[in-house]
């Protein structure tokens, strides 16, 4: 993509304050009607043409080196997550130990980009990892609801920061938004922003989550994608896998096109995050092509793009080792956790 | 975008076991051929993330023959005269298989025999006739990969079109068709409609398999029995068709095919023994068919060319229309006569729209046919390549200015890269002819008023494009564009049950939905 700018180097976890993108965009929330018309300007979306493109995008043949490689890439992109009422310390440090090494077997297989756990086991996720390049994500934001006081998802992101979360992956108040208070929600991201700093200078990533499933159609999905990026997100995410409808292809590629747009616009690049419902293989080469053809080298980084997935992992690694043995093994040789 | 793999003329059919060591084979070439990729260790300015080779296996087409007859009373025959035409694969230039030119006498044979199967076929009650379509469109289904495979050797256009669009609308016709067989008193033609007799059709190379199907499953279903002649650079699949006709069990004679060049087609549709003639080509062999049938009892329907509008409003959803575009004027190398060839743009977002569809055109991947991620194919023909040549150099001397993305096209075959000219006004020769080819000519507009003027402006009217999201535009819009198919917010959207046809010089007569059967009915 010859008119883009070339990427923004990968940013250390220290270069969290906003980017010239935010001076760009000074005034659009000068006010809830200002943001309002601002984000009703935006191109409308169309949902059989978006479908359309997402399908064809989805019948590309990956095969032998070009699927050795985005195996490869698919592994060190994903968010290792386990969010379950019933995780424990035990479980965490046992997803760790997955993340760093996915299959015992061949360490040639990468790493994880990232562990993503409540944040009352950010700090176990913590003491598991050091070392490991491997990322602390923690939930913040009474997630996955995103229904409470400004104070307590304050009180929420700082408990994880201060737990040593690199990441910090926020859910946006969809009542909020659907009711049309867009301020409210910009405002509160850009509070959690705040909230992601650490004593030093330095601030944990931002990864806003929209709950795409609950936002009732792709121009809202724009409109929040935008609103998001203006607040100061580092990265934007589907879903919390906790709803009916989490990641799609389709709204992937709408979120795709937002940061791409963003970028042209303001120079900043902005991270992508589908979660949700990403199992297998198949599915993470579908998701690797729509960045392939809507963003190029530029994103096909886990700088850049993450997939919040728990299951996934385990097929990778199956087809992964159909490739270097030329067998398939089954889930017995891959581990479970 | 790897160079084809050469053709061979001739191919045995494979068992099993050899086509899966072929695939294998070439899957190692193709392996060996690309560097090990790693995540981290691309060199500058070399893609990440290129996709390795994924060609489908060039024998699934089957046995291919060195030399093919005409298809006449249920069985195949020689040719009549000593002439005979040669197919050649478009991506690679090399000859595929040799046919029969048709001449008068073969011509008058399988004429013949449609008159003598037609009193047997037309008497067969509907339901009997629907199960022979059912029949076809079955076997297409079962056997459309080797269909896809040898349409896109025989044509040039990329296996995920023939395999993803091509066949599936095949299949679906004959279904559709299959489905009127016995319900053509409901049909609104009155209460018992007669079919027509024998129809002469004559078919052009640009959707060979489909465009029989358009032709063929309407006939069938109403009665009639046909001979048909594909276009010169694309009888392969028309002949495998005969041995689906043989596959079924279709009485003799109902569905005869003759291969050949204009001549053959000027035989045929001058013949006094056929009582419909259809025509889907070119304007000027339209014209000419038309002059010749003046006069006489025997019915016309043409499909003919388009120099299609598609107009993109301000308020247009712009990455889809951006799709649109490219749909509309790169899906089967803009060898379409409803392409979307003239984009009207509304000019207080022309520059926004432009930015966006040269990245996408950036993205298009051109090459071997065969390869399941190619988007844009050969073109069909070295004239048809000639003739696009033409006209974007025209284009260019004329003062529109010219773009296409960096694309390496093999070395042999018929190649034209994608290509957009901005800067052209009305009076450009690619703002009026029809290029037929992967051209795209961007003119801009200013009101809806201007932007509907400029659309008609055309000696054609085929098929039009609307983008806004606005639904009052839409229906304003549409309601004074002079063409046979308006899209909103989408192009080049077939389906069996939607009637297809042109205004003005596009052509009379519809092709598909209920209007369809008309044109095969005495009403």
């Amino acid at each position: 993509m010859p008119s883009t700018p070339p990427a923004a180097p990968p940013p250390a976890p220290t270069a969290a304050a906003a980017g010239p993108g935010a001076a760009r965009l000074a005034g659009v929330a000068a006010s809830d009607a200002a943001l309002r018309r601002f984000l009703h300007g935006l191109p409308g979306v169309d949902a059989v043409g978006l479908h359309a493109r997402a399908a064809a995008l989805g019948t590309r043949s990956i095969k032998t080196s070009a699927k050795a490689y985005a195996i490869d890439l698919a592994i060190s992109m994903i968010d290792l997550t386990t969010l379950e009422g019933a995780d424990t310390p035990g479980k965490v440090r046992s997803l760790c130990a997955k993340a760093r090494r996915p299959d015992p077997g061949d360490p040639t297989a990468p790493s994880t980009a990232a562990v993503c756990v409540y944040p009352d086991l950010a700090a176990t996720a913590r003491a598991a990892l050091t070392g490991s390049g491997v990322k602390v994500a923690a939930v913040a934001t009474a997630f996955p609801s995103g229904r409470a006081g400004l104070p307590v998802k304050l009180a929420d992101t700082a408990e994880a920061v201060a737990a040593g979360a690199d990441e910090v992956d926020m859910v946006i108040d969809r009542g909020a938004f659907l009711s049309g208070r867009y301020l409210e929600v910009f405002e509160t991201i850009q509070a959690v922003k705040a909230a992601c700093a650490r004593p030093g200078g330095t601030a944990a990533h931002l990864k806003v989550i929209f709950e795409t499933g609950e936002l009732g159609g792709y121009d809202n999905v724009r409109r929040a994608s935008w609103l998001a990026m203006a607040a100061g997100a580092d990265f934007i995410k589907t879903s919390t896998g906790k709803v009916a409808v989490n990641a799609t292809p389709a709204v992937t590629l709408v979120l795709l096109e937002a940061v791409r747009d963003f970028r042209a616009a303001t120079g900043t690049q902005i991270g992508v995050k589908p979660a949700g419902g990403i199992r297998t293989t198949k599915d993470a080469m579908k998701y690797l092509v729509l960045v392939n053809e809507t963003l190029g080298d530029d994103w096909l980084s886990p700088d850049w793009f993450r997939f919040g997935a728990s299951s996934l992992l385990n097929d990778l690694l199956m087809q992964r080792q159909k490739l270097t043995t030329g067998r398939y093994s089954g889930p017995d040789y891959v581990t479970v956790d | 975008m790897t160079p084809p793999t050469p053709a061979k003329a001739t191919t045995k059919a494979p068992s099993k076991a050899a086509e899966k060591a072929a695939e294998k084979a070439a899957a190692q070439a193709a392996q060996a051929a690309q560097a090990p990729a790693a995540p981290d260790a691309a060199a500058p300015g070399r893609k990440l993330f290129g996709y390795a080779p994924a060609p489908e296996s060039r024998a699934a087409a089957g046995e291919i023959a060195s030399r093919y007859g005409h298809y006449i009373d249920g069985e195949s025959v020689e040719g009549s005269g000593r002439e005979t035409l040669t197919t050649v694969d478009p991506a690679t230039g090399l000859p595929l298989a040799e046919f029969a030119q048709g001449t008068a006498k073969d011509v008058d044979r399988a004429v013949r025999a449609a008159r003598d199967a037609f009193p047997g076929w037309s008497a067969l009650p509907g339901g009997e006739r629907a199960k022979y379509l059912f029949r076809i469109a079955r076997i297409i289904q079962e056997r459309s990969r080797e269909l896809a495979v040898l349409e896109c050797i025989d044509n040039g256009k990329p296996i995920r079109e023939t395999r993803d669009v091509d066949l599936p609308l095949v299949a679906a016709h004959f279904f559709y068709y299959a489905g009127w067989a016995d319900k053509l008193e409901f049909a609104g033609f009155g209460a018992n409609p007669r079919p027509l007799g024998v129809a002469a059709q004559v078919i052009p190379w640009n959707f060979p398999l489909l465009m029989l199907a358009w032709k063929i499953a309407p006939a069938l279903a109403t009665g009639n029995t046909v001979v048909l002649k594909p276009a010169e650079t694309t009888p392969l699949t028309a002949l495998r068709f005969a041995e689906i006709c043989r596959q079924a069990g279709l009485p003799r004679g109902v569905v005869n095919i003759v291969t050949g060049d204009g001549r053959t087609g000027a035989a045929l549709t001058a013949h006094p023994g056929v009582d419909k003639v259809a025509f889907t080509g070119s304007t000027e062999v339209g014209r000419s068919i038309a002059r010749s049938l003046a006069g006489s009892r025997t019915r016309l329907s043409l499909e003919l060319g388009g120099k299609a509008a598609n107009i993109v409003y301000d308020d247009a959803p712009i990455d889809q229309a951006v799709e649109g575009i490219v749909d509309g004027i790169f899906f089967n190398q803009g060898q379409v006569c409803c392409a979307g060839s003239r984009l009207l743009v509304q000019e207080s977002v022309h520059d926004e729209v432009m930015e966006a569809l040269k990245r996408r055109m950036a993205t298009l991947r051109v090459g071997d046919p065969l390869d399941k991620n190619t988007d844009v194919g050969a073109i069909n023909s070295a004239a048809q390549l000639a003739r696009i040549r033409e006209l974007a150099d025209a284009g260019e001397a004329e003062g529109a200015q010219r773009w296409s993305p960096d694309c390496e096209l093999p070395a042999t075959g018929y190649w034209f890269a994608p290509t957009v000219f901005t800067g052209v006004s009305a009076t450009h020769r690619i703002a009026r002819e029809e290029i037929f080819g992967p051209v795209l000519s961007v003119l801009t507009f200013r009101t809806p008023e201007e932007a509907v003027a400029k659309a008609n402006n055309t000696p054609y009217g085929l098929s039009a494009g609307v983008w806004t999201e606005k639904g009052s535009r839409i229906l304003w819009t549409a309601a004074r564009l002079r063409a046979g198919v308006v899209w909103s917010n989408t192009f080049n959207k077939f389906d069996p049950t939607s009637p297809f046809g042109g205004y003005k010089e596009s052509g009379y007569g519809r092709e598909g939905g209920r209007h369809g059967l008309e044109a095969y009915l005495d009403v």
